[in-house]
């Protein structure tokens, strides 16, 4: 099995990542309930995983990171926790239903949204963004790379823009966070909202929210705190006032060992080498005849992700047949990012998606060249 | 790609339903495999089964006796 996919989710992982969450489950207790020592070790590697995440993501107080079950959830507190009926809002087409689908739910409830519109290639400039400011303009939310092109927008501009003009930048980092340099006090996020089972390499089932600590959310979920036992109302602090209910442990000891690889070994090398197997799976590819490839290739920097399709062959197909018959492992149809497709023309197609880790190798990257290749002769 | 041939494919609202699908094939030793949903229809959930047409009967049969929920049966060239 070669597997091209994880964009979807990283199924090569040091075995850190598992060894950790093996011993969690054998030997962690409740994290924040009672003062026991299986109690006590389990608080201690949460909170030494807040560290870890705050100092890799440049954060100056790591008890404002909560952890969630992933992205989805974190995007969800963000957006209902943080809009009010009357609220404007400026999102962009390039996002992933986990940030338009909240989005469409409060726009019921009152919240008007603006949405930067994406060029043929997938890309949005910080320029348009800014004809979009109203005098109730609120928030800004903006993933760091579409899942679909691979495309990076420039986050930092985006963030000066929000910075200038008072808004909260809300930031989808699924595909980015372990990937990417991301620094949240340079970039100008607000909020950052993270998923633990792509880039930073943990198990499915746990990811964060880092909210700024000028920013007060409502929470989705109020319930056990392990703290104010007779109050009738969840606690207000960070992280508290974001994890009611017990923790994902044995995830957060999976996530602590993803991320003490990732700082100990550097991210830029991975990425680098993530890098190259696109852009040699690219190369690779782009000269076959009636090829459509998908997103900006003019730029160095984009997340290792190479979509497209053949012809006016069925994107699901293509896959289904480079898993039966090559036993090559991608995504097709839609990718939950429907008006990034509507701005590709690839609202009825779908597209083939190869996403690439540093785990691959350039050998399996030319056998799937060679596949595409066969798969394209009519 | 290789040549289209005809197949019976079914449809769930959720990829609960395709897993049960699969689940209760092996069971009872029909033959079938799950497929992404293809372009030309749509479906709740991105898994569907697929299978010689000849099957189309034995399959409804046992989706019937055991109550498992599909969402729509087609019979396409894929």
């Amino acid at each position: 099995m070669i597997y091209f996919d994880s964009a979807a989710t990283s199924l090569y992982k040091p075995d850190e990542v598992a060894d950790a969450v093996y011993d969690a489950i054998k030997s962690m207790g409740n994290s924040g309930r009672g003062a026991h020592g299986a109690a006590l070790e389990a608080g201690r590697m949460v909170y030494d995983t807040r560290l870890q995440l705050a100092r890799l993501f440049h954060i100056n107080d790591c008890s404002r990171i909560a952890f969630t079950s992933n992205a989805t959830e974190s995007l969800n507190i963000a957006i209902k926790g943080l809009l009010h009926p009357g609220d404007h809002v400026i999102t962009t087409e390039l996002e992933h239903n986990s940030v338009l689908r909240p989005l469409y739910e409060m726009q019921q409830q009152g919240v008007e949204i603006s949405f930067v519109k994406s060029d043929s290639i997938g890309r949005i400039l910080p320029d348009q963004m800014k004809t979009q400011i109203l005098r109730g303009t609120r928030a800004v939310v903006c993933t760091h790379s579409s899942n679909l092109t691979g495309n990076v927008p420039d986050i930092a501009a985006i963030g000066a823009l929000c910075r200038l003009h008072n808004l909260i930048f809300v930031v989808d980092a699924s595909q980015t966070a372990g990937v990417f340099p991301i620094d949240v006090e340079q970039m100008g996020i607000d909020i950052l909202c993270f998923t633990g089972h792509k880039g930073l390499l943990g198990p499915q089932g746990i990811g964060g929210i880092y909210v700024g600590d000028n920013i007060s959310l409502i929470p989705l979920k109020t319930g056990g705190s392990g703290s104010q036992t007779f109050h009738k109302t969840h606690p207000a602090n960070m992280p508290d006032l974001l994890e009611a209910g017990t923790l994902n442990v044995p995830g957060i000891a999976g996530l602590h060992a993803g991320v003490s690889y990732l700082l100990n070994t550097g991210l830029d090398a991975h990425r680098e080498a993530e890098q190259a197997l696109m852009w040699h799976f690219y190369n690779g590819i782009k000269d076959i005849a009636g090829i459509r490839i998908y997103g900006d290739f003019t730029v160095k920097e984009r997340s290792p992700i190479v979509s497209f399709n053949l012809g006016e062959y069925d994107s699901a197909a293509v896959c289904d047949q480079l898993a039966e018959d090559y036993d090559i492992y991608t995504r097709g149809g839609g990718h939950c990012a429907p008006l990034m497709h509507q701005a590709l023309g690839t609202k009825e197609q779908g597209a083939v998606r190869f996403s690439f880790s540093f785990y691959n190798t350039r050998e399996e990257v030319d056998f799937a060249i060679q596949a595409v290749k066969q798969l394209a002769k009519v | 790609m290789r040549k289209k041939e005809w197949k019976v494919v079914i449809t769930f609202k959720t990829t609960t339903g395709a897993m049960g699908m699969e689940k209760l094939c092996k069971e009872e030793g029909i033959s079938g495999r799950l497929i992404p949903v293809p372009r030309q229809i749509t479906a709740g959930c991105g898994l569907a089964w697929c299978d010689k047409l000849e099957s189309r009967e034995v399959l409804e049969k046992v989706m019937s006796v055991h109550n498992l929920v599909y969402e729509n049966i087609y019979e396409m060239e894929i």
